[in-house]
């Protein structure tokens, strides 16, 4: 396997972040509604239905309402998705099917700066997603400002991480149908054990240690302490491992791209 | 000059040897085949041409530039035209060359007038708004040539052009490849028509196995290798047979049909029809697919 050299990338990434782009915007409309709407619903679902049950509960020294505690978990799960599945499902269709990929190899492009251009723009997604997600949010009443601007840069580094680790998959996958694995074992877990719909403190103390290394559970921790103000030192441990994690998957996932592709 | 020059050029997938040590150069306003039967390792070479294949071994130059040490020079001068659509589906027509002509650095505005040009050159303007989904294979290989295009190119690669195309749009592609090469474009094409060949190419190399086999200009190669023209006889029978054998000639018997190979004129032709039967027996000028079915064989490949 051969490890990127950042000599190799220019800004002839951004050429493939601009193809992605220019096609997202023509269907814009479309694109706008999921991340308006769904929390939306949840705040509905889990607000109204189960939050009379859940009562307030005890986040960081804070007393906060259910749906306040869910809300900066549901934009950190959105982040999560909007950039795994552009680069599984996306790109995998892409790469694959509509040999988008062979085709930019016939240009001054090399594989380095498209693999790279994918993700920036996967993370792209999850900050589009995460803006709109937090302007419905606030406009309900439930984040803290300033704080929840840093939302914003935490969806582009989040959507990094999380682009990265889904073209680890897609440089990994036989087949499409293959996603359902890393999906099943990796990201719905995470959905579910990572802090975003119940304290950590609920599980058992070794289910807890096993959160700690799940990706999600930073986004989450972060997420939460800008957006509600509950500030506290944990978030510098969260965002230490969320650059680093970055900063290793990003060089990993584009050579086991390489690896793949070129033959 | 050469404008292309592979030297020793390998690949294996494996235990498999897809391209087995193979060297030619392409000059600068020529047009150059690659012609083998399916497997040969036509796509394979190519694909070595702009690093998007790893070779084993080998040298690659292209406008006098080390493919290792220019690649992305390289790449900004030649164009090519993939064995398989890569046309971008969510994009029309029109988006596609503009669109492609980014990844070059061509600026918007000029990126539109060479488009349009383009459009116009393959009589592709009816289409400009259409999506790629509602394409016919013919116009998008079309558009497939046009995008190749888009950067204006020194260089031509083409992965069979032509595969799959009715008459019609072959006709066109090659009338327009043509016009291309009179106004001076460089062009290395695959194919396994021979037909293709014979009218665009001006040398080419049939290659089996990752080998070529033979190099030069496909008349002379046609007149040395095959001969002139060419008996056909459906149905022989004994007759026939012994007939031949008495005289002087190159005979391939492949069961149901004959094929005798003649150096020059055609007095034998009209002794056979004469003297034995006319019924079946035909003759026509020596062609390019005689020379590849010598050389490459008759059995089915893949
Ligand atoms: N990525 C690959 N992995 C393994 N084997 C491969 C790969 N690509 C090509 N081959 C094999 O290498 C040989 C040459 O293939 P190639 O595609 O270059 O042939 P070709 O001359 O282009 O054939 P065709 O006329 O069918 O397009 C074939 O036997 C093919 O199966
Ligand atoms: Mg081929």
């Amino acid at each position: 396997m051969k490890w990127p050299n950042p000599s190799q990338i220019s800004a002839r990434s951004l050429r493939v972040w601009q193809r992605n782009f220019s096609i997202y915007r023509q269907n814009w409309k479309i694109s706008f509604l999921p991340p308006l709407l769904e929390p939306l619903l949840y705040i509905l679902a889990f607000g109204v239905g189960l939050a009379v049950m859940v009562g307030e509960l005890e986040y960081g020294g804070e007393k906060l309402s259910y749906t306040t505690f869910i809300a900066p978990a549901l934009v950190s799960v959105a982040i999560m998705h909007n950039a795994f599945f552009e680069t599984t499902y996306n790109s995998f269709v892409r790469m694959y099917y509509q040999k988008t990929f062979d085709a930019l190899l016939a240009t001054p492009l090399n594989l380095e700066e498209v693999i790279l251009g994918e993700m920036l723009w996967a993370a792209t997604k999850s900050v589009i997603a995460a803006t709109l997600m937090t302007c419905v949010i606030s406009l309900c009443g439930f984040f803290s400002f300033p704080g929840a601007l840093l939302l914003i840069p935490l969806a582009l580094l989040g959507g990094l991480f999380f682009a990265a680790l889904g073209m680890i998959c897609t440089a990994l996958a036989r087949g499409i149908e293959m996603f359902n694995l890393p999906i099943f074992l990796g990201i719905t877990p995470m959905f579910l054990f990572s802090g975003t719909f119940f304290p950590l403190q609920n599980l058992p103390g070794w289910a807890q240690t096993l959160a700690q290394f799940l990706p999600l559970t930073h986004l989450v921790t972060l997420a939460r302490g800008c957006s509600l103000h509950v500030w506290s030192g944990e978030l510098w441990f969260s965002l230490l491992y969320l650059l680093v994690a970055t900063l290793l998957l990003m060089p990993l996932a584009i050579a086991l791209m390489v690896r793949r592709i070129v033959v | 000059m050469a404008i292309l020059k592979v030297e020793s050029l390998r690949k294996k997938y494996g235990s498999l040897t897809a391209v087995d040590g193979i060297s030619f150069r392409v000059q600068t306003g020529e047009c150059f085949g690659l012609l083998g039967p399916n497997g040969a390792g036509k796509t394979t070479a190519i694909r070595m041409l702009y690093g998007y294949t790893l070779r084993d071994a080998g040298q690659l130059e292209m406008f006098g530039l080390d493919i290792d040490k220019s690649l992305r020079e390289i790449k900004r001068r030649i164009g090519i035209c993939q064995q398989e659509d890569s046309l971008d589906p969510d994009l029309t027509v029109r988006d596609n060359l503009v669109g492609y002509a980014r990844y070059f650095a061509i600026p918007r505005q000029e990126a539109e007038r060479r488009a349009d040009e383009l459009l116009g050159f393959f009589a592709l303007q009816s289409r400009a708004k259409d999506k790629i989904m509602v394409l016919s294979g013919g116009l998008k290989r079309r558009l497939m040539l046009a995008r190749a295009l888009v950067n204006q190119p020194e260089l031509l690669i083409l992965d069979e052009p032509t595969t799959g195309l009715d008459p019609q749009s072959r006709q066109l592609l090659w009338q327009k490849l043509a016009e291309l090469k009179k106004q001076g474009l460089t062009i290395l094409l695959t194919t396994h028509y021979m037909e293709e060949a014979e009218r665009l190419c001006d040398r080419l190399v049939i290659v089996d196995h990752g080998r070529i086999l033979i190099e030069g200009k496909p008349a002379a190669l046609v007149q040395e290798r095959v001969g002139h023209t060419v008996i056909e006889v459906a149905d022989p029978d004994q007759t026939l047979r012994d007939f031949l054998a008495r005289e002087s000639c190159r005979v391939e018997d492949l069961g149901s049909r004959l094929l005798v190979y003649l150096d020059e004129g055609d007095e034998l032709f009209l002794k056979l029809t004469r003297e034995v039967r006319a019924e079946g027996c035909m003759l026509r000028p020596a062609g390019l697919e005689d020379l590849f079915l010598k050389l490459t064989g008759r059995e089915l490949r893949e």
